[in-house]
């Protein structure tokens, strides 16, 4: 057991058994280190040491011009693309003013919802994996192909769109649309609550991740965790809700919140999220009227000169782009504010005292994209 | 007991339906291919003069995020003997397969509509470089293009247009 009069650091000194897990690990969900100090099965201190997929995407982004910068925000953040393209387009439109028809706001919507259905499916899936159950990855990616199978016949690509533009979207959606969209919601629909009753009342399930990786409210803030890792710990913070973007304000659609912090709750919330996320869909799409797609803007964008940061509620959390422009065609420099970045700096907290056989667990509850981390 | 029970039904209604997987490589029961699929991008063939649409102008090559292509332009003898509007025409193109992104920016800036995003998209080579095609490649894969989907041109007026 572990004393209390101790730090965690003396602790570590004194113990030294460390186990390095990564960075070519399965269970990473990509290149990521963790270092772990063991006494016994428990773990006493863990460290994370991200940079492994480190590609230098906002450095390069000061090297093209804003058409050509979209592409990068793709491969961000890769199971959630047209998120990360919005949270770029919507920063560039801050800084130039742009009105964007209402047309294009309500397939982005449409597209960036059913980006948050796929990429928690992809969660559901991997997270079944990481706990040990093969079945939940193969429902998890069957309704993710159907969504990835949609995004093919509008965008043209399964996951690099590079559809949504500044100022609107690349085309508009294909005739038959409207039906392949009845049909996937009513798939989406009938696949979340299958997947639901596949792995979220499993016993087996319920004993691995009830109670374990507890982070609470005022720590969670304290970390800068976003999105739904937040919003399990019981805090009701949505950007959607709270600092609305495009036309999320014309919506009505629950937050779900959790009530322990612990791993089952990370997942749960997702499970809603899937849930609330085909409400706003089905919304978008009763309201979805003809119209112009594209707000009028030069094929070479020139923002005026000046700084902006927007914000908005990528799958992981909080996705903040800050742009500072020199009036040029290129960006003179592009921050990105990564969700899944700061959710992984509280895996150091909800490790501490957790078994080393949950450590794997605890990392995929907050569901990290590699990519977003390490830039 | 009673949530792996409810999980056991889920799984045991799968035998119940048809597989919503496809065996890939079977000529015979592949998945379709959607219209506005992007593959990697082909130079489209003007069959009514009998020569390519790219005039060379050089314009997607300064626009493509990775620096994949590279092109030449010539002054177009067919436009000499009166046969053709466009003034050039290219000379050699090259896209190195291997290192485009399919991202179509290509194409959102051919005023010529003289790329197209293909539905070619198998890269496996035998060679290093075989993923370097030249024109005459690009040209066969943009001509199975227009065959495969009746592609039609959309930007006719531009031709014979002086880029500046």
């Amino acid at each position: 057991m572990i004393t209390t009069t101790q730090t965690p650091t003396q602790q570590a000194d004194a113990i030294d058994l460390m186990v390095n897990m990564g960075p070519q690990h399965p269970s990473t969900h990509g290149v990521f280190r963790l270092v772990i100090w063991v006494d016994g099965e428990r773990i006493v201190k863990a460290e994370p040491h991200v940079g492994y997929l480190h590609r230098g995407s906002e450095k390069l982004c000061e090297g093209e011009n804003y058409g050509q910068v979209i592409t990068l925000f793709d491969r961000l953040d890769y199971v959630a693309n047209l998120n990360g393209e919005l949270g770029f387009c919507l920063a560039v439109e801050k800084l130039m003013g742009l009105e964007i028809p209402e047309r294009a706001e309500r397939i982005r919507v449409i597209l960036c919802e059913l980006n948050r259905i796929a990429s928690h499916m992809l969660f559901y899936g991997v997270y079944g994996l990481d706990i040990g159950a093969m079945t939940p990855v193969l429902y998890g990616f069957r309704e993710r192909e159907r969504v990835q199978a949609l995004f093919e016949a509008v965008t043209g690509a399964r996951m690099m769109h590079n559809y949504i533009r500044v100022g609107g979207v690349k085309e508009d959606l294909p005739d038959d649309f409207g039906k392949r969209m009845t049909t996937l919601t009513d798939q989406l629909g009938r696949g979340i609550e299958e997947c639901d009753a596949l792995l979220s009342d499993n016993e087996m399930f319920l004993e691995r991740t009830k109670g374990v990786g507890v982070i609470g409210p005022a720590d969670a803030i304290d970390y800068g965790v976003s999105g739904p890792s937040l919003r399990a710990s019981g805090v009701a913070e949505d950007v959607r809700v709270s600092e609305p973007y495009g036309i999320y304000d014309m919506f009505d659609f629950g937050v779900p919140i959790g009530a322990n912090g612990d791993c089952w709750d990370r997942y749960y919330v997702r499970v809603e999220e899937m849930r609330q996320s085909l409400k706003i869909i089905d919304q978008a799409m009763r309201q979805l009227e003809p119209g112009p797609i594209m707000a009028k803007v030069r094929r070479l964008l020139r923002p005026p000169k000046g700084e902006v940061y927007a914000r908005t509620e990528s799958p992981r959390g909080d996705l903040g782009v800050f742009i500072v422009s020199d009036g040029t065609d290129k960006p003179y420099r592009v921050k990105v504010r990564a969700p899944s970045f700061a959710n992984l700096q509280a895996l150091q907290h909800m490790l501490r005292d957790a078994y080393i056989a949950d450590a794997v667990i605890i990392l995929g509850s907050i569901d990290i994209v590699l990519g977003e981390v390490d830039r | 007991m009673i949530g792996s029970i409810k999980g056991l039904g889920v799984t045991l209604k799968t035998a119940l339906r048809k597989p919503v997987t496809a065996q890939y490589p079977a000529p015979d029961k592949r998945l379709e291919i959607d219209e506005r699929y992007m593959g990697f991008p082909a130079l489209l063939w003007d069959d009514t003069v009998a020569e390519p649409y790219c005039t060379g102008c050089m314009v997607c090559i300064r626009e493509c995020p990775t620096q994949c292509m590279s092109a030449k332009m010539k002054d177009n003898p067919l436009h000499a003997d009166g046969k053709s509007r466009r003034r050039k025409i290219v000379e050699e193109f090259e896209i190195n397969l291997g290192r485009c992104i399919v991202c179509g920016i290509c194409v959102d800036v051919c005023n010529f509509d003289a790329i197209e995003m293909s539905h070619e998209h198998e890269l496996g080579k035998y060679a290093r470089n075989g993923n370097r095609v030249d024109l005459p490649e690009l040209l066969d894969m943009g001509k199975q293009f227009q065959q495969e989907t009746g592609w039609k041109p959309t930007q006719a007026k531009n031709i014979g247009r002086v880029e500046k």
